[in-house]
């Protein structure tokens, strides 16, 4: 059985008459147990997307279903078992780190000790700071106290709304390890993220952009199907090299990538460019480079 | 059930653990029984009063020493001339002007009869309606004494008088303060029961923890339930502290029972609560809440007969109190303490709040929706 099926779902906001589209006919399925990464900038419709699968909004047309469950229909059954992080820290600030957690596991009719061992690796790092308000934590503990809390009744779904958004990098990395370690729970994971560098963590993606999706597939698959020449360019001059770039012929596409350009070869490679910078007579440094879900996503986006 | 209980000991602990709050709970009744009461003073006195007397006689004397000794006038200026008791009200030395004309004993004997003439400074309108009629009732009283003074034969008085005297019913000394507490004890009741229930839940939209709770199996009726129960036992408790402040600061026994308030209070607190929840789905942000809570509060003060007679308004204000929650309460508080109201006598405004409370709450339940 899938775990979350969703069918061409649309969500416009807005009057009948203004109206901008948060989701245009979006389609994935999740299977049991994967960790699903769906990654897109700001403002390409991740968190409508899931406010509609955690039964927070009603979509204007398509379906879905969680845990095989109608979103709309069933969405009592469906509030039973799904945990949601939202993007923005909402649990009780002027409660204590164990008092959330407490509310949250009584209000789904159970108990902390009943779930420890589920949320174990994650609640022991900021048991130390039970007794302290949920609103006085750094932004890390904040993080795996809403993590906990989302967790604490077993959910068969979770839904993780840009959780490492404005987190250090270690945090960050750690946060991962802790999905890992639920994934081998059994637990189904959606994640949202608009790093980029965090689609090689995820068993499969999802890349969207401006409300559709532009991909679904492995990070390993993604970056397979790039198919064409990428090489990496550096000079002194960066500005006037992109430019130079972007004239040569058999260029796809040139766009600034750290301390390089990434140039995108439709035809040729490495000598046809090199050949091409050579005859301005200023020194450059170019070297053939695998793509990353990043060139990926720019390469999707132009077409 | 479960859920509730811990729905409600979140939000008892919440509530007690927001230093605000108890401020608001503990503090602002006790400031405000005790200090507005003081203020809201219907009674005007120290009246600065100007005189012109152009006849410096001895009638004219005798009456400005009686207007001075009511001990609600203050003579400011006694002078020979209206220019100089102008330039007095200009400068707001003064608020009233009598003028004695001269020959005012000599027209008073010959005649029977003379002229007096009375200026008020109408800037602050009350104080000028109220320094007038009391001057004019003084001076009347002065009028009937300077005749009973002459006419001390035939032993029958030929001239007709009728005398008024008028006895204060349930209120016996007019103390004010007994029909302005309980009045303001209304105000706070409701600000408690409506403006902080509205905020509280305005908070969790706010937040996003609302978010939170309707990814869970919370029941609509139960997180509502939740938020309201708690200030209800908060109206309820102002209440009695507020009546335990009257009771000591002021010797304020109620004339009824306490029953009856209460069985009241009960009622109306539900209407507000539900003005409250309606508020709150209306508004996303605290601020939003904030305003249309102080908009609706002047209202309510304001149209409420906490310090004007509604009797005394206009039709339209009139239909206006009607539809005004607090305006029931203060008329009830005042029937029941002053007057010792019993059940019976209120049924008919017990009836009207228990219709704001199905109007209030069914409207916001049905607009309160956990799903958008």
């Amino acid at each position: 059985m899938r775990s979350v099926t969703v069918n061409n779902i649309i969500k416009r906001y807005g009057t009948k008459k203004s109206f901008t589209t948060a989701l245009e006919g979006v389609s994935f399925e999740v299977d049991k147990g994967e960790l699903f990464g769906i990654i897109g900038p700001d403002g390409a419709g991740k968190t409508s997307l899931f406010r509609i699968l955690t039964t927070l909004l009603l979509a204007d047309g398509g379906s879905a279903t969680v845990d095989g469950l109608d979103v709309v229909k069933n969405y009592k059954d469906i509030r039973e078992r799904v945990g949601y992080m939202p993007g923005r820290f909402s649990l009780y600030q002027d409660l204590t780190v164990q008092e959330n957690l407490d509310f949250f596991a009584t209000v789904f009719n159970t108990s902390i000790e009943e779930n420890y061992d589920l949320v174990k690796d994650i609640y022991s790092q900021i048991e130390p700071f039970k007794d302290r308000k949920a609103g006085k934590l750094s932004g890390g503990m904040k993080q795996k106290l809403a993590l906990s809390c989302a967790l604490i009744h077993r959910p068969s779904v979770l839904f993780l709304d840009e959780p490492t958004t404005g987190v250090d990098a270690v945090s960050r990395k750690e946060f991962w390890e802790m999905l890992k370690k639920l994934k081998e729970q059994g637990i189904t994971i959606l994640v949202s993220t608009p790093y980029m560098d965090e689609a090689g963590l995820c068993d499969r993606v999802a890349l969207i952009q401006s409300g559709k999706i532009m991909t679904i597939n492995t990070p390993e698959g993604i970056v397979n199907a790039f198919g064409k020449k990428l090489l990496a360019v550096k000079s002194d001059n960066m500005l006037q090299l992109l430019n130079k770039i972007k004239a040569c012929p058999g260029v796809a596409d040139a766009y600034p990538f750290g301390e390089y350009h990434h140039a995108v070869m439709e035809n040729g490679g490495t000598k046809e460019l090199s050949a091409y910078l050579e005859r301005s007579g200023k020194a450059f440094e170019l070297k053939e480079v695998t793509p990353d879900i990043e060139d990926c996503f720019m390469a999707l986006m132009k077409n | 059930m479960r859920t509730l209980r811990f729905l409600l000991q979140k939000e008892f602990r919440q509530i007690f653990r927001d230093p605000s709050i108890l401020r608001i709970i503990f503090v602002m009744p006790m400031i405000q029984l005790l200090i507005l009461p003081w203020a809201a003073d219907y009674e005007v006195k120290d009246i600065n009063l100007a005189v012109v007397d152009h006849d410096h006689s001895d009638y004219s004397r005798q009456l400005v020493s009686k207007i001075t000794a009511s001990g609600y006038f203050r003579l400011q200026d006694y002078t020979a001339s209206y220019q100089s008791a102008l330039h007095e009200i200009e400068k707001d030395n003064a608020d009233l002007i009598l003028e004695i004309p001269a020959s005012f004993e000599k027209h008073l004997v010959k005649e029977d009869k003379a002229t007096l003439f009375l200026a008020v400074n109408a800037i602050n309108g009350t104080k000028a309606n109220l320094g007038g009629s009391y001057l004019k009732s003084i001076i009347q009283d002065y009028n009937s004494e300077v005749r009973t003074e002459w006419i001390q034969f035939p032993r029958f008085s030929p001239e007709t008088q009728i005398e008024v005297t008028s006895s204060n019913w349930f209120n016996p000394l007019m103390n004010y303060k007994y029909f302005m507490v309980p009045g303001i004890l209304v105000i706070l009741v409701t600000m408690v029961g409506s403006f902080l229930a509205a905020l509280n839940i305005v908070k969790e939209k706010e937040i996003g923890t609302i978010e939170q709770i309707n990814v869970t199996p919370v029941k609509k009726y139960q997180f509502i339930l939740g938020k309201l129960i708690p200030f209800w036992v908060l109206g309820l408790l102002i209440l009695s502290i507020g009546l335990l402040i009257s009771r000591v600061a002021y010797g304020i026994v109620p004339a009824g029972s306490f029953l009856t308030i209460y069985v009241f209070a009960t009622v109306y607190l539900l209407a507000v609560l539900g003005l409250g929840l309606l508020v709150s789905t209306f508004t996303s942000t605290q601020q939003q809440a904030m305003l249309i809570s102080f908009f609706m509060m002047m209202v309510f003060i304001l149209l409420g007969g906490l310090y004007t007679s509604i009797d005394s308004m206009p039709e339209w204000a009139q239909v206006i109190t009607k539809i005004n929650p607090v305006s029931y309460f203060i008329d009830v508080m005042r029937m029941v303490i002053l007057k010792g109201s019993s059940l019976g006598d209120i049924k008919y405004h017990i009836l009207t709040v228990l219709g704001f409370a199905v109007f209030f709450n069914g409207w916001a339940v049905i607009s309160y929706r956990k799903r958008s």
